[in-house]
């Protein structure tokens, strides 16, 4: 039964796990998303559905026991936060290269190395450009409510198996520890072992059962053929393009200046469209909530009606590279935010929009 | 009598197991490699198990095990097979899981996948053939390389002063009450080989039983690293691997022996 109730992220988040019909889930304790596992372990989901949670010896070793889980079929996932991720991503790059079907939830925090324990948004390069080695990308979903956390698990492990390719939850610190209320999803039965034997036989190392053996490999030694498997990557990417995009416009139809922001940025600067307009100022808010595919024609769309573009970021500047390659200098794109932990106001958003923005001679 | 007329059903002595491919093996002439697959695919056809079966493939020399071994395989990163077994097996409790790694995967990148799998007592195989050497990448040193040992990144020998002595991994793993049954056998003669093959088959009914993690160690050759002929090779195993890596049985029933 779906049902309210009050929770932090990351919370949400595991009990989204549970009720999205998950077969597993690996982890290993990283601040600020230990909170994930901790609701599990507590929970007992192997009783409620006989979904199986285990503290794993790292990260590299818990996303590795997704792609164990994952090359037979089952639907997996890990979390972590930014320097867990960055030791995960050997292991993402090869459930890209062989074509498997997982989830990875990234709840950030400030950065580079140890940095801080504070949210941050300073992943985005590492999430939408690959982050790992090779020619692949994620399709990444950014929550920006724990309305959201819950949400996108199941919609991550959908989109997952569609393409068969790894999916990214990119959250921070900020919505992982929040609490809201959230309305939970009914609980989905999972896939019965005979289903996934069924339904997922052509690729899946289930035990060859009545059909030739399954390999699960990322190795092509002949240029020609790994060529032709980056090839069938891109096509994936493609699609994802056409038929995946999620968006969010908010008071855009008579906007004169634009922020672009996604997750916690986002709801910051919900805030500071709603005080500029208190002030007389036409401002909406374009908010990407995936962010590889990018929504890049309709920001394309918005830049030959707003004066100028203000990307709001808790970092030093990421995603409004991907916001000036999709305006193609239409429009002057400037960047804000706060780093390192640091988190913006409302106010001292409106304020860079006025001084980067309205007051630059060049408008 | 003609040779055609020897070739009969009845007189056929020995029949390769449908379990490994007629794909030509990838390993040098006189690699122990080639028996040890062998040698897990007839226990797997032999216990009638292949339908329930899932292997997982590491990187080095036998990174194309699936190429070989005609069972639903899986290719892990490097030295990570532990983890994806622990978790093939935790999903699917009644499968048949085992890895098949080299020593440069199971002994020094993957350590931390090896020693927590065997002291969680994972419900799996590790087959682990232990030759001393990076073979795959030419040659170089490697967790189980000998004292003085030369090889292309200890050309003037193994210095244990600064790398230390080999890794005695399986012996280390032993002492995890984790672990059920641990061997350390080899391949390079017929008595050996029907040691190993006991070994191997002891371990997948471990897994029928839910005993938890067998681990079979096979200390073997690589002529190619060891720049030695096939023979030669065989005789500086027996003199020089063996007394450092004494063979037989080193926990049984998950009890070490003495």
């Amino acid at each position: 039964m779906s049902e309210l109730r009050l929770m932090k992220g990351n919370e949400a988040l595991a009990e989204a796990a549970i009720r999205a019909g998950a077969d597993a889930y690996f982890g290993y304790p990283i601040t600020p998303q230990s909170e994930v596992i901790e609701y599990l372990m507590t929970e007992r989901p192997e009783e409620r559905t006989g979904m199986v949670v285990l503290q794993a010896e790292s990260e590299v070793a818990a996303i590795n026991m997704v792609y164990g889980a994952a090359s037979t079929g089952k639907r997996a996932m890990t979390s972590s936060s930014s320097p867990g991720v960055s030791l995960k991503l050997e292991g993402v790059s090869y459930l890209a290269g062989a074509e498997l079907p997982a989830v990875i939830v990234n709840v950030m925090r400030g950065g580079p190395g140890l940095g801080t324990i504070q949210p941050s948004q300073a992943d985005y390069f590492q999430a939408v450009k690959g982050g790992g080695h090779g020619d692949y990308k994620l399709y990444v979903l950014a929550p920006a409510s724990v309305q959201e956390m819950s949400d996108f698990v199941s919609d991550a492990f959908d989109i997952a198996f569609k393409y068969r390719a790894p999916v990214l939850i990119l959250s921070d610190g900020l919505i992982g520890q929040m609490m809201e209320k959230v309305v939970l999803k009914d609980q989905k039965d999972r896939m019965p072992d005979e289903e996934i034997i069924k339904r997922y036989g052509s690729w899946a190392t289930t035990g060859k059962k009545g059909r030739e053996r399954n390999i699960v490999t990322s190795l092509d030694l002949i240029p020609e053929k790994m060529e032709a498997r980056v090839h069938r990557l891109m096509k994936k990417y493609e699609q994802m393009e056409r038929e995946d995009l999620r968006y969010e416009m908010i008071q855009c139809e008579d906007a004169e200046y634009l922020f672009v922001a996604y997750g916690s940025s986002s709801r910051i600067a919900q805030k500071a469209v709603q005080l500029a307009r208190e002030k007389g100022i036409k401002v909406g808010l374009l908010r990407p909530i995936t962010l590889f595919p990018f929504p890049k024609q309709q920001l394309l769309v918005l830049a030959h009606q707003v004066k100028g573009i203000l990307s709001v970021e808790l970092s030093t500047g990421q995603m409004v590279e991907d916001v000036r390659l999709a305006v193609k200098g239409r429009v002057p794109v400037k960047h804000y935010g706060r780093t390192g932990g640091s988190i913006h106001t409302p106010e001292e958003v409106l304020e860079a929009l006025e001084q980067k923005i309205i007051s630059d001679g060049s408008n | 009598m003609e040779v055609i007329d020897i070739i009969k059903p009845e007189n056929q002595v020995f029949n390769k197991t449908c379990l490994m491919t007629d794909t030509t093996l990838s390993y040098c002439p006189g690699c122990g490699h080639g028996v040890a697959h062998n040698l897990a695919m007839e226990v797997i056809d032999e216990l009638g198990i292949v339908e329930d079966t899932i292997g997982v493939a590491p990187v080095g020399c036998s990174v194309l095990a699936y190429d070989f071994m005609n069972v639903d395989i899986t290719q892990a990163a490097h030295g990570r097979a532990p983890a994806l077994a622990t978790a093939i097996s935790r999903t699917w409790p009644d499968k048949y899981v085992f890895t098949y790694q080299g020593d440069g995967d199971l002994a020094a990148i993957g350590t931390a996948e090896t020693i927590h799998a065997c002291n969680r007592g994972e419900n799996i195989v590790i087959i682990f053939v232990n030759n001393g050497i990076y073979g795959m990448t030419g040659g170089q040193m490697a967790p189980t390389t000998l004292p003085g040992m030369s090889t292309s990144t200890s050309p003037y020998g193994r210095d244990i002063e600064t790398m230390g002595m080999p890794l005695k991994i399986t012996e280390l793993i032993a002492n995890l009450p984790g672990t059920y049954y641990v061997t350390r056998q080899a391949v390079h003669t017929h008595k050996h080989v029907r040691k190993a093959k006991k070994a191997i088959k002891t371990a997948f009914e471990n897994t029928r039983l839910k005993k938890g993690l067998s681990f079979i160690e096979i200390v073997s050759n690589c002529n190619s690293g060891w720049k030695m002929n096939p023979n030669d090779s065989n005789v500086w195993m027996e003199e020089n691997m063996f007394p450092y890596f004494p063979l037989g049985d080193i926990k049984v029933k998950g009890k070490l022996k003495q």
